[in-house]
Order: structure tokens, then C-alpha cells, then sequence
């Protein structure tokens, strides 16, 4: 890797820490759950790096095997945490319109 | 580059935004289903970009393992109940950090001969990181799900012996560091990571599991960016950094909620030590409440608190407690839920449960909230949780959770502890509530209790 390359990293690393800072700060202890499972699903990302790995030309079958698995497990991540964090986030709902009125304040 | 490249390059940028984008909409319940479907959006365009952009010519790997991975992953998406959220996220942790690691030990396989000191060096971090995460967060679930046991597992010297693991770990990937051809300490690092995952994870106690959960969230996030500069990819980067620095800001957050270090959490092993210094104020005696009594208490009541912790997802009393809250309700009680942070064994658990059971979520409120209020509470039901609700942590300098934030029950007029039987909570602590004056007993199974307490506010 050449220096130019990595300084770029390093700043594409440091900005997504701070991004991810301020974004991830402002989500309310209620949604923690969702939260773990949706960055989850996010980081299944490395199935990219995994698909490589497993269909590359002129790599040896060592690791195509490796890249398979990892294919796998990334795409569960993948799948099972995208459903899940869908499935989650279905449950939490607004109280119903017809609800009794004397409930003053709302959480945030 | 081609234009397949730029095509791979462009797509890598859409998902990077929509990530980010499906993150801030997670600030509130109304936007955060959108947010995803922004992020799986994203996720679709990087795999596709990736699969015509990098020259793949073996496709048979590459097709099953998608398939059998989405055939599991839907599975899990369809069918794993709420109450295992916490397993089920404890075994992600582990499928990502696998993915990492097996990424470059395959990267090691492929270009060990040309890889630079700085991709040599992040090629030691995704992979100590990766498979430290996999064997400890299988652990993690194995705890979680009562295959093993969830108390701490400790023996004299487990400091020390796992300290040399780490120093050899570390030495391990030093020496690969500087002398790249010897193989052999790459896979020593990589089997000692492996036991260094189990040894981090096994003397840690269920109760504090939400800090270990999130450790271990960020650890496999980290493993996933330092992927990202082994492979010069930077949606790799942006993704795992920020998964990473989620699962640290919810470390942070739930040692705060605890008063204790990271630290500690990870090398004091609580919950062992504690048997004498417990029962010093263990004085007077727990009062039992009927059933009927219970109900009366509750239906007269003009505010009502529900403090839900662990004990309500082992009974799976999620929907029982609800049943009561709207049969309360309907008599015109006002009834809220207090949610503390470490409730529960991951961050939000209890949330989760109780939104699974349909209570709306504005009546769920946070400890900063709820706790002026607690004065004014007529009736202060807590359900199967113990230390969020110990008032040593306020009063005793000497408890070993002195200083932990607390849900201030003991300050509501009266108070009725459900409770499975008379012994200690998980941390082992006694429990001044228990004793108080204005605290009765309520025991038995949560989840039957509450029906029970639900037909019996109906005959009142």
C-alpha cells in the first residue's frame, strides 16, 4: 500500500468515526436493540470482500473454501440481520389514536 | 481502471451514503424502518457492483455460499423469537467476525509475498480481532442461551494466564510483522486469538452481558474496517468503523448505566466475590402480598409503574404484563413502564419485549424520566428485576454497586416485587428494597402472576 493510499484511508476512517459519532449518539435507548443488529446487518458488508475471495481468478481452492464460508456467514448477517432489524422496528408503534386522552407527556 | 471499476467504485459511494443516512433515521422510531430499507438498498447495489467490477470467474462458491447463507439467515430473520434476541445478535457477532477473519487469512493465502508493512500490520488486526470476536462471542451466546453456564468461570491465576496468551498473541503478530515469511507465527496468532475469544468471555458473569455484547459489537466492526485497508475498499472502511463506533458508544453508555469501568467489567469478575459482604444488611423481613391484596393495591392505584428486567423475558411475561397494564388503563389508572439501561441482557432489550407485546412506545420511559416521578407513584410493580432497583447503590458506599444509577422504586408509596422465589438476584447481592416497609412480595412465575393479578383486578 502506498503512502497516498494509506493517509487516504486513515482520513476516510477518522471522518466515518466521526460521522458515526454524532449520528449514532442521537439514537434514543429505545431503539438500542434494533441499532446492534441493523450496524450488524451494515458491517455484513464484508461479504464484498468475501465474494472475492471466493470467485477470484487464479486463487487456490484453499481459498475459495475460506471465501465460501465466509460468503455464508457475511450473508447470514446480511439477511437474517436486515429481517430481523425489519422485524423490530415493526413492533414499535405510536399509541393508538383511540387510546384515553389523559396520557400528557410523550417519550421521546 | 476499466469501467466495470468505475461502476464498482460508484456503487461502493451509494451504499456508503445510504448507510449513513439509514443510521440517522435511526434517531427515531417513525423514520428508522425507512432508514433500513435505504441501507438494504445500499447493500444490494455494493454486491452487485462487486460481482461485475472484480473479474470473478468461479461463480459455484460464490452461489452457495449466498444461498445457503440466505436460506439460514431467513430462518433466523423469521423465526427466532424475541426473547433470543440477545443469542441471536451474541452469534452475528461471531458470523461477521468470522467473514473478517477468514478474509484475510485468505488475503494472507493469496498475496503474503507482496503485501506492504502497513497492509501486513491491518491484515494482523482484522484477523486477531476477527477470530478473538468469533470464539467470544460464541461463548457469549453459548452463556446467553443456558449452554453454558451463566455464572462467571474463574480459577485462581486467570489474570496472569490470560495475559500470556494476549503478550504471545501480540508477540506472535509482532514477529509476523517484521519477518513476513514466517508462516507459522501467523497461524499461532491467529489459533492463540482464537483462545484468547474464549478466555475474555468466560469469566464474565450474565448480569453483565450488555457491556460484553456491545465490547464484542465493536470488536467485530473494527475487524471488519481493518478489512477494509487490507483490501483498499472504503465502503469496508466507512461500514465497519461505524458499527465499531456504535458498539463502543453502547460500551460506554452501558458502563455508565453500571458505574464501572470497561475494565472491570472485563477483568473483575463480579458476582464471585460477594457472598460475604452481602448479607451484612440483610435485616428484617420480606413481607408476602395475596394475590388479591395485589389487585386491589393495583386497581385503586391512580399511577402504576411496571419495572421490567431479565426476569420478565425468562417468563416471557411480556404480553401478561401488558393485559394488566390496558385492564389498568381502562380503569383509569395511568400506567408507564421504567426502563433502566442495563436491563435486560443487551442494550434495548426490554424495549424490544415490551414493543413485541404492542405497548406503545411513549409509554415506555427512560431512568432520567421516570425517577422524579416515583414520589407521586401509588404502586411500584417491579417484575423479575433486582439490582436496577437496589437502593444500596444510592445509600451504601460499601455495596460492590455503589454509585450504579438506580430506578428510584423505593420512593414510590408502595412497592410490589414479583419474584420467582426468596433467593438472590443474579449478581448474588441481598436487596434492602426487599426488606423496606412499603415493599410487599409477590411469588411465583412472573408470567402466571400477572394473569392471575389481571383476573383479579377484573372481579374487584
Amino acid at each position: 500500500m502506498n503512502p497516498a493510499v494509506l493517509i487516504a484511508s486513515v482520513y476516510v476512517f477518522a471522518l466515518a468515526a466521526f460521522l458515526g459519532y454524532q449520528v449514532i449518539s442521537r439514537v434514543p435507548p429505545l431503539l438500542h436493540t434494533p441499532l446492534m443488529s441493523a450496524t450488524n446487518a451494515i458491517s455484513g458488508i464484508s461479504l464484498i470482500g468475501s465474494l472475492v475471495l471466493a470467485g477470484a481468478a487464479h486463487y487456490p481452492l484453499g481459498a475459495h473454501i475460506l471465501g465460501f464460508v465466509a460468503v455464508t456467514t457475511s450473508t447470514i448477517n446480511v439477511v437474517g440481520g436486515f429481517g430481523i432489524t425489519d422485524r423490530m422496528l415493526k413492533m414499535f408503534r405510536q399509541r393508538k389514536p383511540e387510546a384515553k386522552p389523559d396520557t400528557h407527556e410523550v417519550a421521546k | 481502471m476499466t469501467l466495470t471499476s468505475y461502476f464498482m467504485e460508484a456503487t461502493y459511494l451509494v451504499a456508503s451514503i445510504l448507510f449513513i443516512l439509514a443510521l440517522k433515521g435511526m434517531s427515531h422510531p417513525e423514520t428508522a424502518r425507512r432508514g433500513m430499507f435505504l441501507a438494504e438498498g445500499g447493500m444490494f447495489a455494493a454486491i452487485v457492483g462487486t460481482l461485475i467490477g472484480s473479474h470473478i470467474v468461479t461463480w459455484v462458491w460464490i452461489i452457495a455460499g449466498l444461498a445457503l447463507g440466505s436460506i439460514i439467515g431467513a430462518w433466523m430473520a423469521i423465526w427466532v423469537p424475541m426473547t433470543a434476541m440477545p443469542q441471536r445478535t451474541a452469534l452475528s457477532h461471531a458470523f461477521g467476525a468470522l467473514a473478517a477473519a477468514l478474509v484475510g487469512v485468505g488475503e494472507f493465502l493469496v498475496h503474503a509475498n507482496e503485501m506492504t508493512a502497513v497492509t501486513r500490520g491491518a491484515l494482523g488486526f482484522e484477523v486477531m480481532l476477527g477470530a478473538l470476536t468469533t470464539t467470544g462471542s460464541l461463548i457469549a451466546c453459548g452463556k446467553l442461551q443456558g449452554i453454558i453456564h451463566g455464572k462467571p468461570i474463574q480459577f485462581r491465576g486467570q489474570n496472569i494466564v490470560n495475559l500470556l496468551v494476549a503478550l504471545s498473541m501480540v508477540s506472535c503478530f509482532v514477529f509476523f510483522w517484521i519477518h513476513p515469511e514466517a508462516v507459522a507465527f501467523f497461524y499461532t496468532m491467529l489459533g492463540l486469538a482464537f483462545v484468547f475469544g474464549v478466555m475474555l468471555v468466560i469469566p464474565i458473569g450474565s448480569a453483565d452481558m450488555p457491556v460484553v455484547m456491545s465490547l464484542l459489537n465493536s470488536y467485530a466492526g473494527l475487524a471488519a474496517a481493518a478489512t477494509g485497508f487490507v483490501l483498499q475498499n472504503n465502503v469496508l472502511i466507512i461500514a465497519g468503523t461505524l458499527d465499531g463506533f456504535s458498539g463502543f458508544i453502547l460500551s460506554v453508555l452501558m458502563c455508565k448505566a453500571m458505574n464501572r469501568s470497561i475494565t472491570n467489567v472485563l477483568f473483575g469478575g463480579f458476582g464471585a466475590v460477594i457472598a460475604e459482604v452481602g448479607t451484612a444488611n440483610a435485616g428484617g423481613v420480606m413481607r408476602e402480598i395475596s394475590l388479591d391484596d395485589a389487585a386491589m393495591q393495583l386497581a385503586f392505584a391512580n399511577r402504576v409503574v411496571f419495572v421490567p428486567g431479565y426476569g420478565l423475558a425468562t417468563a416471557q411475561a411480556q404480553h401478561a404484563v401488558r393485559e394488566l397494564a390496558e385492564l389498568l388503563e381502562a380503569r383509569g389508572v395511568t400506567v408507564k413502564y421504567a426502563i433502566h439501561p442495563v436491563a435486560g441482557r443487551m442494550p434495548g432489550h426490554m424495549n424490544v419485549l415490551l414493543a413485541e407485546a404492542n405497548v406503545p412506545y411513549s409509554s415506555l420511559y427512560e431512568m432520567d424520566q421516570i425517577n422524579p416521578e416515583f414520589p407521586s407513584t401509588d404502586v411500584a410493580v417491579v417484575i423479575g428485576a433486582n439490582d436496577v432497583v437496589n437502593p444500596d447503590a444510592r445509600d451504601n458506599p460499601n455495596s460492590l454497586i455503589a454509585g450504579m444509577p438506580i430506578l428510584e422504586v423505593d420512593r414510590a408509596k408502595s412497592v410490589i416485587v414479583l419474584k420467582r422465589g426468596q433467593g438472590r438476584g443474579f449478581s448474588g447481592l441481598e436487596n434492602p428494597l426487599f426488606f423496606k416497609p412499603c415493599t410487599t412480595m409477590l411469588y411465583g412465575d412472573a408470567k402466571s402472576s400477572l394473569s392471575h393479578l389481571a383476573q383479579a383486578v377484573q372481579h374487584v
